[in-house]
């Protein structure tokens, strides 16, 4: 009896230092990744500085017509940093983007959406300037703000809309069925409830980690999904970073082309 | 040589024990791009690059299923991988055939690993043997349990999205005809990827940063990792990665919290 007691004794003692050993181990390797991306980070804030500073020839001047719709999404912690938000659409239209989208799931940004074009002069809503035809020739940047209601629930508005045609077409119709439900019917349902804006070309993430945080999902099949870090650390020049590498990417994708979208009618 | 193979694979399971100390994901989906490239660098046909992937791919389950990772999904074949070469699409199929029907058999590395296999996508785009393959390996695996693969085949995100919002209307429409209004689980749980929970994390190889129409609907809390490799190339270390990766993000979020 005694042995038994000891020699259970003995393995949970040997099954505790092989657990203060593993997690010791894991705290290391976890350390040493953390050692690994600080010179990693303080490159990334050099490169950053020459590129505001105009020392990096490449990123002086570059085109950036191939990026028609830009999508920024903001992390919920960080949403209410207005003067970081303003200052980088400040940026954006510096560089010359013409269509922003920002997002962030909670729509505070929607919310704040009066404040933040009553400072950026000449900046109006998307779908002002698209009602009014001025898409193309604006000399200014348009705002296009979007939250989680224009995304699973804008959805499910879509789904009752395809809903009562199916009820009204009777239900029994394999023909009418298949007219009804496509993709080209959803994305035109879409638009019809609200929520049917371009799919950005680009999207970039302010936030801690690189997840796309409930952007409409019907609007970002093939958008490249860029991560930029959080908000309060948020740089100039690697602003302009993402903007160039994207517009150095050759995609290819199984999609032979990007469609905009550019809708009917909104409302 | 069978000494240094035992030498890695000691290594790898110690890795997996360090690494099991903080908390694993439950679900990682992969995006398997680049066999083509990968044949391609290598002066092979398109046919040897897939089926350099089909190993990856192997490979993959094998470490998550000893990671501890209950779910695994991997997009297999796109519905806009149908407008590829038709000599590549036959390949394709031809593969996949082959393979799910070689993984019915008892012997085969999906039942000695507890593999259950589903398949998520509008099926009845693919051709009559594939589509039997399939039903008939998800048959032979129901009752294994120690590791979920979903295989993306003729599956887009927006495809998936449609389908669940017929299905809905059908239903409530069978149910209740005209004074049914259509809710957000009703949506849900007729999406293909029902079976799961949301990924924790997918993984995109070959450098590109794009969902590419996979999972857009549940990846809103998802960790996207990219890496450069061709999927054929990808290894133990790009999941080990990943999963470090996301174990910071974890206690970032705990922080907060």
């Amino acid at each position: 009896m005694d042995f038994n007691k000891e020699s259970q004794m003995s393995c949970s003692w040997y099954a505790q230092i092989e657990n203060r050993l593993l997690q010791l181990l894991w705290h290391l390797i976890h350390v040493t990744i953390d050692l690994c991306y600080f010179p990693l980070g303080i490159a990334d804030v050099l490169e950053s500085y020459l590129i505001s500073w105009g020392l990096l020839g490449r990123y002086k001047s570059f085109n950036v017509t191939k990026l028609r719709y830009l999508a920024i999404v903001v992390d919920s912690e960080e949403v209410y940093r207005t003067s970081k938000i303003i200052k980088l659409l400040q940026w954006l239209e510096a560089v010359g983007i013409k269509h922003v989208c920002l997002y962030d799931n909670e729509g505070v940004l929607k919310k704040s959406k009066d404040f933040i074009l009553e400072k950026l002069d000449g900046t109006i809503l998307f779908w002002d300037a698209h009602e009014n035809d001025v898409l193309s020739d604006r000399q200014h940047m348009t705002l296009e703000f979007v939250s989680f209601s224009d995304g699973k629930e804008a959805v499910v508005k879509a789904a009752n809309v395809l809903f009562m045609k199916y009820s009204k077409s009777g239900a029994t119709d394999q023909n009418q069925k298949d007219k009804i439900f496509t993709e080209s019917q959803m994305s035109n349902t879409l638009i019809t409830v609200g929520s049917g804006g371009p799919k950005p070309d680009l999207l970039l993430v302010y936030g801690p980690a690189r997840c796309h945080l409930g952007f409409p999902a019907w609007r970002i099949p093939y958008t490249e999904i860029v991560h930029m870090g959080p908000l309060k650390s948020m740089n100039y020049g690697s602003l302009v970073k993402a903007i160039y590498k994207f517009t150095m990417v050759q995609p290819n994708y199984g999609k032979l082309f990007f469609d905009l979208h550019c809708c009917v009618c909104k409302h | 040589m069978e000494f240094l193979y035992k030498v890695v694979r000691f290594l790898i399971k110690c890795m997996f024990c360090v690494v099991s100390v903080g908390p694993i994901p439950s679900h990682i989906a992969f995006i398997m791009d680049g066999n083509r490239r990968f044949a391609k660098q290598r002066n092979m046909k398109v046919g040897a690059g897939h089926e350099a992937g089909y190993f990856a791919l192997m490979s993959m389950l094998i470490h998550c299923s000893e990671l501890g990772v209950k779910y695994v999904t991997a997009y297999a074949f796109s519905i806009d991988n149908f407008k590829r070469r038709t000599e590549e699409v036959e390949c394709l199929v031809d593969l996949m055939t082959e393979k799910f029907e070689s993984w019915c058999r008892e012997d085969s590395i999906v039942n000695m690993f507890g593999i259950r296999v589903h398949f998520s996508g509008n099926l009845q785009l693919l051709s009559e043997p594939l589509r039997d393959a399939a039903k008939k390996l998800t048959a032979a695996t129901v009752g294994n349990s120690r590791v979920f693969l979903t295989l993306c085949v003729a599956y887009t995100s927006t495809n998936e999205i449609v389908r669940a919002v017929e299905k809905s209307c059908e239903e409530k429409w069978a149910e209740d005809q005209e004074s049914s209004v259509i809710n957000l689980s009703d949506i849900e749980k007729r999406m293909y990827m029902v079976i799961a929970p949301d990924p924790d994390i997918i993984i995109r190889t070959s450098g590109e940063n794009r969902l590419s129409n996979f999972l857009l609907w549940q990846s809103a809390g998802s960790c996207l990792v990219s890496t450069s490799a061709m999927w054929p190339e990808i290894s133990f270390w790009h999941l080990i990665w990943a999963v470090l990766n996301f174990q910071r993000y974890q206690s970032l979020l705990k922080k907060k919290l």
